[in-house]
């Protein structure tokens, strides 16, 4: 086979001194080819079509080659026509470039009027526009993360090409059952980029790959990335009007680029050779399944960066505005993102770019899963309306590549489309819960009237999912968008003003409640109630069905001073403070030990909901409620005591044998005592005492397996505000 | 400052001295030499790197060609390697690939 020579390694027409030949119109993007580069773009309504080259960073391209224009003949000199375009798609081979050394855009344009700044319009074709390819695997401009760029530069976001050819050895993605997942949520800049993280390259996924070890010691099993696509921390950059504190796009949920990893998160973003950060991002993640963490991103496909009519042309809107945006009848962007603009999700020509798009993160980077931003977009059709079948959300769900990948929609969008529970799931779908986060909160902070709903929470939300089972439940208190779990119980109310728009941005509606005192206080009673507080959540939030979710920091008790909506802090506001972690050593611990616990009872980790019932013959059903007494549950409005014992030898369907679990939590502000459920006496076993978030630090928590024997086996004494979890042994 | 690089076969050991800038530009000579040492089968490749100031991609690639050309058997030592060349092998999960050495130390090269 080594003597088989490609035919097609040659030039066969010419424009200046470069040699070019027609190209494949597939894959899309940028691809080395034997001898050149494929370059392959659509557009269904441009009449032209220019490649532009540059030299890295370049004010200037070096190179303008038309796609169809007059070429000439290699040796003869020969001049002739060429038009390198099949249906919409403009393709060529470009031979004798430098992969390192380049990048490109396009030209676009169309016998359509101009359309002015401002003002709606269906085509917005500009010929002085460079465009950004869509399928841009690596992108320049924003290398390093907060550099000021040149503005007057005519190419702000400069597409690369990035070699795909990384040696993965034997990693392949892990395909964890969704049922035993742990998901940390993380922002990869904010992870390591205070000073007290201690990497050497701060911020980056360098140093999030020094990192790993402390995440597997907290023995979570998947991170979930904020953004990583390429975004413009420096869109809409503006100063606090009072503080002067300069304000960016921090989180990144604005897409330049959807299959290039965010330069500036790269350490090797700074390096002459703008390619490596694929590398680099390829290495985190190799790095993380090497210790048994999968990777799952939060995926942006709802809208982009460019905005509204008065925003800036990157790509799309110069490429082919109707086809890639919903427009209203008059020609103004439709806003279901509340970001200006939204993309046309389920037009077959977006559609196929979303699918290239994951299909390219899950075999290229070996990606485990996506979590997708406003995901009832995806939902609507081409004039906005919902879908009952939204074709993009059937493909995704029974897409080869992506078959064994986690999809999680964000079930509601900006527009009022709220689909938690009816999120059209394929069978494959799984959503964030957005009503066991409220549910929960509502119950910790002691609100009445809810017990049901917490019961319902607890169980995977079978009425959310019953046909789905509990997995499809992301369950979380908290999560970037809001109060972290500290704020949760230090404050009654948001505190934005550091975002500089006058406390109006961000939820209000947060179920949080401060302990007696907002924000900061020496009181060392509020100090321990707060505490409290959190572990009571984590710890109903590790033994409820469904896939469990936490917030970075959260386990060591990091605050953002009550801020609810840090989208636009890059600072020690948003950093996490590693100091935080010695200070805060006991909540480390306790989460740790959840954690730890849920993984080793497989009564956690049902894959169907539980039907309270003793289907098995065992003596026990799978659930049983109880109250102050043992199976006597009080669903009153008023009642604040709830427990539930799950069954061992019912563990996932009788599937896997466990140890029996009882949890109680009381939301009174006063102790109870509860009588206890005796267990079978043929099990001949007692109770032990894993968890009790009345007691001091350390009797709050032990390492799982080595429980405290309980003193009194038919009585316990369950404190204010408090959770104790009990195994059977 | 512009690439060089430069092979001797010793003991076995394909020497290969490295300086200036590997890069996609330069790589193919690098790789020119990789070939060479493949073909004279030998134990083991020593890339001196004192004078190596920067690694591109391409450069990096080189080193997988290396190791995959000539199998598993035979070590690669990549040898003084400036610090700003060995951070950006590591953060690009290149270092699997290879043994860092500071100097040359004859007895394990040569011995392998």
């Amino acid at each position: 086979m080594d003597d088989m020579l490609r035919i097609d390694t040659y030039p066969t027409h010419i424009f200046n001194e470069y040699g070019l030949r027609p190209g494949h119109p597939y894959p899309f993007g940028a691809n080395p080819v034997p001898g050149g580069i494929n370059f392959s773009v659509f557009s269904r309504h441009a009449d032209y079509c220019v490649l532009v080259l540059f030299k890295k960073d370049a004010p200037k391209p070096f190179a303008e080659i038309p796609f169809r224009g007059m070429f000439t003949k290699p040796g003869t000199g020969e001049p002739f026509w060429g038009d390198f375009r099949i249906g919409n798609v403009f393709s060529m081979v470009v031979f004798d470039l430098n992969i390192e050394e380049i990048e490109y855009g396009f030209r676009m344009g169309a016998g359509y009027p101009k359309v002015e700044r401002g003002k709606p319009g269906f085509q917005r074709f500009d010929p002085r526009s460079i465009l950004l390819d869509p399928y841009a695997r690596a992108i320049g401009g924003r290398d390093i993360w907060g550099q000021a760029p040149d503005w007057n530069n005519i190419y702000q976001h400069r597409a690369r090409i990035a070699y795909d050819d990384f040696d993965w050895e034997s990693d392949r993605p892990l395909e964890i059952p969704a049922e035993n997942l742990m998901i940390y949520e993380m922002h990869v800049r904010g992870f390591t980029r205070h000073p007290s993280a201690g990497v050497k390259h701060a911020g980056t996924f360098a140093g999030l790959k020094d990192k790993i070890p402390y995440l597997k010691e907290l023995g979570v099993n998947s991170v979930e990335l904020m953004p990583i696509y390429e975004f413009d921390e420096l869109e809409g950059v503006h100063n606090h009007p009072e503080t002067g504190e300069m304000l960016v796009n921090y989180w990144g949920y604005s897409t330049v680029g959807f299959f290039a990893p965010k330069a500036g998160y790269a350490a090797t973003g700074k390096s002459k050779d703008g390619t490596m950060v694929v590398d680099e991002l390829k290495t985190l993640v190799k790095e993380l399944h090497a210790n048994g963490i999968e990777v799952m991103l939060d995926v942006v496909f709802n809208h982009t960066a460019e905005g509204n009519e008065y925003g800036p042309t990157i790509s799309f809107r110069g490429i082919d505005n109707i086809t890639y945006y919903l427009l209203t009848p008059e020609g103004y962007y439709f806003n279901f993102s509340g970001t200006g603009n939204t993309l046309n999700c389920n037009n077959p020509v977006v559609r196929g770019m979303v699918l290239d798009c994951l299909r390219y993160w899950a075999a290229e980077y070996h990606i485990d899963g996506f979590r997708f931003d406003l995901a009832a977009v995806l939902g609507r059709d081409q004039n906005g309306a919902p879908m009952l079948n939204p074709p993009l959300l059937e493909a995704l769900a029974n897409d080869p590549v992506l078959a064994k990948c986690k999809l999680i929609a964000e079930a509601w969008d900006a527009g009022g489309l709220y689909q938690v529970g009816s999120f059209p799931a394929f069978g494959r779908w799984g959503e964030w819960n957005g009503k066991f986060r409220d549910t929960l909160r509502r119950w910790i902070k002691g609100d009445s009237g809810i017990i049901s709903d917490l019961a319902l929470r607890l169980q995977g939300s079978p009425d959310l999912y019953a046909s789905r089972g509990p997995t499809a439940s992301v369950n979380f208190i908290t999560c970037h968008d809001g109060f972290t779990m500290l704020d949760l119980v230090s404050y009654d109310n948001k505190h934005n003003e550091a975002n500089g728009e006058n406390n109006n941005d961000g939820a209000n509606d947060n179920n949080s409640w401060n302990c007696g005192c907002e924000g900061e206080t020496d009181d060392q009673g509020i100090q321990d109630l707060r505490f409290r507080q959190i572990k009571n959540a984590f710890a109903l939030l590790t033994v409820s069905q469904g896939v469990p979710m936490m917030l970075m920091g959260d386990e060591m008790g990091n605050s953002q001073s009550g801020n609810n909506n840090m989208y636009c802090h890059d600072s020690e506001l948003s950093w996490l403070d590693w100091s935080l972690l010695q200070k805060n050593q006991q909540l480390f611990r306790f989460f740790k030990n959840c954690i730890s616990f849920r993984k080793a009872h497989p009564v956690f980790h049902n894959m169907w909901h539980l039907r309270g019932q003793d289907y098995l013959g065992t003596g026990l059903p799978d659930i049983s409620w109880h109250g102050v007494k043992a199976w006597n549950p009080d669903w009153s409005e008023s009642s604040r005591l709830l427990a539930f014992m799950l069954d061992g030898k019912h563990a996932k369907g009788g599937q896997s044998q466990d140890n029996s679990i009882y949890v109680v939590t009381n939301t009174y502000w006063e102790g109870l005592d509860v009588e206890l459920p005796g267990l079978p006496s043929v099990r001949g076993q007692n109770w032990y005492v894993f968890a009790n978030t009345g007691v001091n630090t350390p009797e709050d928590v032990c390492e799982p397996g080595a429980e405290l024997l309980l003193g009194k086996q038919d009585h316990l004494f369950v404190g204010p505000r408090s959770v104790v979890i009990l195994v059977a042994k | 400052m512009a690439f060089n690089s430069v092979l001797e076969i010793v003991n076995g050991v394909a020497k290969i001295t490295l300086s200036g800038e590997l890069d996609a530009a330069a790589a193919p000579a690098f790789r020119t030499d990789v070939e060479k040492a493949a073909a004279a089968k030998v134990k083991a490749v020593a890339l001196l790197m004192k004078d190596l100031e920067y690694m591109a991609s391409a450069g990096l690639r080189a080193l997988v060609f290396a190791k995959q050309k000539m199998g598993a058997q035979t070590e690669i030592y990549m040898i003084g390697l400036q610090e700003s060349v060995m951070e950006t092998i590591e953060m690009t999960g290149f270092q699997n690939s290879v043994t860092f050495l500071d100097s040359y130390d004859a007895a394990k090269v040569e011995g392998a």
